[in-house]
């Protein structure tokens, strides 16, 4: 029934043929595995360490069951059953689950707290508002006398503080080699915490559906150096 | 039951099947037996699962390469909506319901479900409502804001058509059939299993089908809710969900994943009954661990209900509240393992016999651990924030759910095959059925993990060239349409097998469980006697039972008497309490559910004067049907030969119908709690929130209406509490009391209504009102109704001392009428007034 074909080894090549590919196939302008940004840096480890660990899991349960199926089980007493059930359902029903969650939750959930918008003390946050259109981004810089559609400029290094609402439908502002997502309600204020490490040019992309031409609605972040984001910000002014 | 169906005559089982057999020719629409709607409900759900199905091969052939332009943008969004909508609701919870309508009586060893007439109403609803719904892809106005509708795209200003209303009336009108199989599976496995099979003793897929009914009652009413309000603010402009009126569109997400989470285990918990009844059958060996599942079960089930809001890490709630959903979410991976490690565990321990089933049940452990792997990774919030709402998403949920859903079930069709058509399903051709399915679907949604990482979103209708994503949707457009030439090739063997398929033996894999033991393809009455049931394998203990069953050794095997009995027993130990006289075929059902597809229509088009018509058709049906019950003439009247050791149900004052009631305000109980949640909600968190000036409601005349109802209710329970010691002196004049009593708080009601002074659909504050206060008149107008009829009944000698039942049926509603309305005073009128609101 079952072909020779899924034996450990074949799995094993087939993983080592894999996993190469998949690591080349990571870079691209809108690839959360192409980080540029702490954010995105500290999340892409995450999947690099959960996807790890949860490919052992799966190969060790598969294992199991194909050894399970095919095993025979001669001389096993009830006692030993009974013996049996209790550490597998224990073991692995109970403990290894728990503490896989406990792992992953002690390193993930700081991650998810240093992503949020609260600026250190003395911190210097740029402030930028961002509205959700069907189907383009408004941008404004308050104080600054800056609008501008489907672009941002932001400085390197500097946290930026994204605030995000809607004047129509639910949209989601995300920028995937900086940081996570974060949706612009209609009434609501959502602050998003952005900091590039590279000056370059980021894609940015609505990621929730928002009608016909959802596809399409992207937009550019571009990080300069602090000299060339002054720069722009004296040009863009005049341009007003 | 004319004369003609009891002559006597013919074998024990001709004379059964005189009695239960479906009317001939078209007369089979009239059909309420459990096997032959079961069947339908599968069949029909296979037919829009090879709807869904082609929609997805239209989605993969647009997506396979970068800036096509096959299927333009408006197109694509309805078809990927209804691909969702199509199999959440017309699929995979139908199918699963007819699977459980089809196999629970056998499993516990009983005739029918308790409600056959139900069972026939929501197959109805699921017809005509999937109609409805599939009906808008032809009229090319399908619903196009995705599957889960999200207001304010899916509302009136941004959906000005009559796509939504598709979606909402049409999810609607099905969910009728799943709160009906919900109730109705719920009481019967409680009331209706063999003598002596207590809760310990029942087979593990009757705890699974048990949570996922329970789970449904629970589940569905705050979508219910949520469609009925979202209609409301297209329809009329009540802005529940519209920040300009003070609602909020995320109370929709909230309401809308109240339902969605619950709905995923729903959809789960079965399946994996599937599994866990197949696994012990091929290892030859009890269940490892029976406890433990039982356990297991009913800790998804609550654990369920707690992790909406990890649909919506994105929409910025506070920090505390997303490491408790991470938590929760992550938690519901421990009772997943126990259920795998028991499974493990009964393999390891039992001799594997391969078949073609077994095959599936694999293709499931590798795919749903997958998914449930990604799961965990998805309830990580920063993990979220990067992947949600990417195509790593999709192919999360369609690891979970092909994974966990569709290969369990298809094991379980190749498993139950003989069981259906009395022939054995065929090894080499459902070999590649497999095959072709498992890898094509890997390849299409393996890859597509990635495709998501790198960005892509999901519900775009195409994407551009060159960002890392071209190779990858290719593939797994290959893969889609590798997976659909599986499907074929199933399709196909199923249906060689009817033809070719060699005769099955009696139990031919050696089951343990009492479905085996009917005839294959079983009698109409499943058992022609009722065996007692002692042990949790009866088939692998007493291998005898078939033929005894069939030589009429064991309960209940007379039939002269014309009435269609099953046994009523103890809710936990199993002991048998009464004979339950179950109603033969109607029409009622069909009529009911037609009227109710007017209804449906006519809302869709918006001619309200047809849909009131339709509505009180609908009624005038429903009290028809509840009229043909108990002693009424076409039921089971008093006879001087009557069974009184056991009694019939209706002699009784706790028999399946009082079950039903409190099943079904539960349900409504649940619906009304979404209601209070919103308003709650909205008070607390809504961003344009805005209470008007003054006392809008007046207080006097509403206080008025609750101290009548308080007495009426007060009232009728005296009359049952007499009734139920036998004393029926004076009961018709006591109910047209309690009648004229209830009337007067409902005319009361509608005062209170008509010079509320309300701006429903100005603001969101008083649209809630309203509709509390139409919930109220609903309920205290049924109730009131309700009490005539009994008073008629009375009449016309129905009900009596010795026939109590009926009354004692409709207290839990007078008592839960009288509970919302001091509820609603308390939490609509008072905690404003004490928050200084109002």
């Amino acid at each position: 029934m079952f072909p020779r074909l899924l034996t450990a080894k074949s799995v094993a090549i087939f993983a080592l043929f894999i996993i190469p590919l998949l690591l080349g196939g990571c870079a691209g302008p809108l690839s959360t595995l192409d980080p540029a940004g702490p954010a995105a840096t500290a999340v892409a480890w995450l999947w690099w360490a959960m996807f790890a660990f949860s490919t052992v899991v799966l190969l060790a349960v598969v294992v199991l069951w194909l050894v399970a199926m095919r095993r025979d089980p001669d001389g096993v007493s009830e006692e030993a059953a009974r013996r049996l059930q209790n550490r597998w359902i224990v073991g692995g029903g109970l403990i290894l689950p728990l503490a896989s969650v406990t792992v992953l939750l002690a390193f993930g959930i700081p991650v998810g707290h240093n992503m949020l918008p609260v600026a250190a003390d003395g911190e210097d946050v740029l402030r930028i508002e961002v509205t959700g259109h069907q189907w383009w981004w408004e941008v404004e810089y308050p104080g600054k006398d800056i609008r501008l559609a489907d672009e941002l400029h932001i400085p390197v290094g500097v946290p930026v503080h994204v605030h995000v609402t809607s004047e129509d439908v639910i949209h989601s502002f995300w920028v995937p080699r900086l940081g996570g997502k974060l949706d612009a309600i209609p009434g609501r204020d959502n602050v998003l915490r952005l900091v590039a490490d590279e000056p370059g040019t980021y894609r940015g992309q609505c990621a929730e559906f928002c009608g016909l031409n959802h596809a399409h609605m992207d937009f550019t972040l571009e990080a300069h150096s602090q000299e060339a984001f002054e720069a722009w910000l004296e040009e863009a002014h005049s341009d007003e | 039951m004319s004369d003609a169906r009891t002559e006597e005559g013919g074998t024990l089982e001709q004379r059964f099947e005189r009695v239960w057999s479906n009317l001939p020719g078209w007369g089979t629409l009239a059909a309420v037996n459990h096997t032959s709607l079961g069947l339908r409900f599968m069949v029909t759900g296979v037919v829009f699962f090879l709807i869904g199905g082609l929609l997805a091969m239209l989605v993969r052939t647009q997506l396979a390469l970068p800036e096509q332009e096959i299927i333009s943008a408006d197109v694509y969004n309805q078809i990927f909506t209804m691909h969702g909508t199509v199999m959440m609701f017309l699929f995979a919870i139908p199918i699963l319901e007819g699977l459980a309508i089809y196999m629970i009586p056998k499993f516990i060893g009983a005739r029918d479900l308790v409600f056959p007439r139900i069972t026939s109403l929501g197959y109805y609803c699921y017809l005509f409502g999937g109609l409805i719904i599939a009906s808008s892809l032809v009229l090319g106005e399908a619903p196009d804001s995705g599957w889960f509708m999200y207001t304010p795209l899916s509302g009136s200003a941004y959906a000005p058509g009559p796509g939504s209303d598709f979606w909402l009336l049409g999810v609607t009108f099905v969910e009728i059939s799943a709160m009906a199989a919900g109730i109705e599976l719920t009481v019967s496995i409680l009331r209706t299993r063999s003598n002596g099979m207590s809760l310990r003793r029942m087979p593990i897929f009757c705890w699974y089908i048990l949570a996922m009914a329970l789970m449904i009652v629970f589940g569905f009413p705050p979508l219910i809710l949520a469609s009925i309000l979202l209609e409301l603010e297209r329809a009329v402009g009540m802005p529940f969900f519209d920040v300009a009126g003070g609602g909020d569109p995320v109370l929709w997400q909230h309401l809308f994943w109240l339902f969605g989470h619950p709905d995923v285990y729903i959809i789960f918990l079965p399946a994996a009954g599937i599994v866990s009844t197949l696994i012990p059958v091929f290892s030859q060996r009890p269940i490892v661990g029976y406890r433990w599942l039982v356990l297991a079960i009913i800790v998804t089930a609550f654990i369920s209900f707690g992790l909406w809001v990890h649909h919506m890490f994105t929409i910025g709630i506070p920090k505390l509240a997303q490491s408790f959903f991470s938590v929760a979410s992550m938690l519901v991976a421990v009772p997943t393992a126990i259920q795998i490690f028991a499974w493990l565990a009964t393999l390891w321990t039992g001799r594997v016999i391969y078949s073609l089933p077994m095959l599936w049940i694999f293709g499931f452990l590798v795919v749903f651990v997958a998914g449930g792997l990604t799961g965990v990774m998805l309830a990580l919030v920063p993990f979220n924030w990067q992947v949600h709402d990417t195509h790593f998403v999709v192919a999360h949920l369609h690891y979970v759910l092909v994974g966990g859903m569709l290969f369990p079930l298809i094991a379980g069709f190749y498993y139950w095959l003989p069981h259906w058509s009395g022939r054995m399903p065929s090894a080499a051709l459902g070999r590649w059925g497999f095959w072709l399915t498992f890898i094509g679907f890997n390849v299409t949604f393996l890859l597509m993990h990635l495709t998501g990482l790198l960005g892509m979103p999901r519900r775009v209708y195409t994407y551009e060239a060159g960002l890392g994503w071209d190779w990858l949707n290719l593939l797994s457009s290959v893969g889609g349409f590798i997976m659909a030439a599986g499907v074929a090739m199933i399709l196909l063997d199923i249906a060689l097998h009817f033809r070719f398929g060699r005769p099955a033996p009696r139990n031919p894999w050696n089951a343990d469980t009492l479905e085996w033991a009917t005839d294959t393809p079983p009698g109409s009455y499943n058992f022609v006697s009722l065996p007692d049931v002692r042990t949790r394998h009866p088939l692998w203990e007493h291998p005898e039972l078939p033929e005894t069953i069939a030589a009429g050794e064991h309960g209940l095997a007379r039939i002269d008497h014309g009435r269609r009995e099953t046994y009523g027993s103890d809710a936990v130990t199993g002991k048998v309490r009464e004979v339950i006289h179950l109603p033969s075929n109607s029409w009622l059902p069909l009529l009911a559910a037609l009227s109710l597809a007017v209804v449906c229509i006519a809302l869709l088009v918006r001619v309200y004067p047809v849909a009131a018509l339709g509505a009180a058709g609908a009624m005038v049906f429903l009290l028809r049907w509840s009229w043909v019950n108990g002693a009424h003439p076409q039921a089971a009247p008093l006879k001087d030969n009557e069974p009184h050791q056991p009694p019939l149900h209706s002699r009784t004052c706790d028999g399946p119908g009082l079950w039903g009631m409190v099943v079904t305000l539960l349900a409504n109980g649940t619906l009304y709690v979404s209601l209070i949640f919103g308003w709650l909600y909205l008070w607390t968190a809504s961003p344009g929130w805005s209470v008007p000036e003054g006392q809008q409601i007046p207080l006097v005349p509403l206080i008025g209406s609750g101290v009548l109802l308080t007495l009426t209710v007060l009232f009728y329970h005296r009359v049952v509490e007499r009734l139920r010691g036998r004393d029926a002196t004076g009961l018709q004049g006591k109910l047209w009391g309690v009648s004229i009593l209830g009337g007067a708080h409902v005319a009361l009601l509608v005062w209170v209504q008509m010079s509320a002074a309300l701006s429903p659909t100005e603001l969101a504050h008083d649209a809630l009102l309203l509709v509390m206060l139409i919930y109220l008149f609903i309920h205290g107008g049924l109730a009131v109704i309700l009490s005539v009829l009994q008073a008629v009944r009375v009449r016309l000698g129905y009900i009596n001392s010795a026939l109590p039942y009926e009354p004692v049926v409709l207290r839990p509603f007078w008592v839960y009428t009288l509970g919302v309305f001091w509820v609603s005073f308390a939490v609509f009128i008072l905690l404003p007034m004490a928050w200084g609101g109002a």
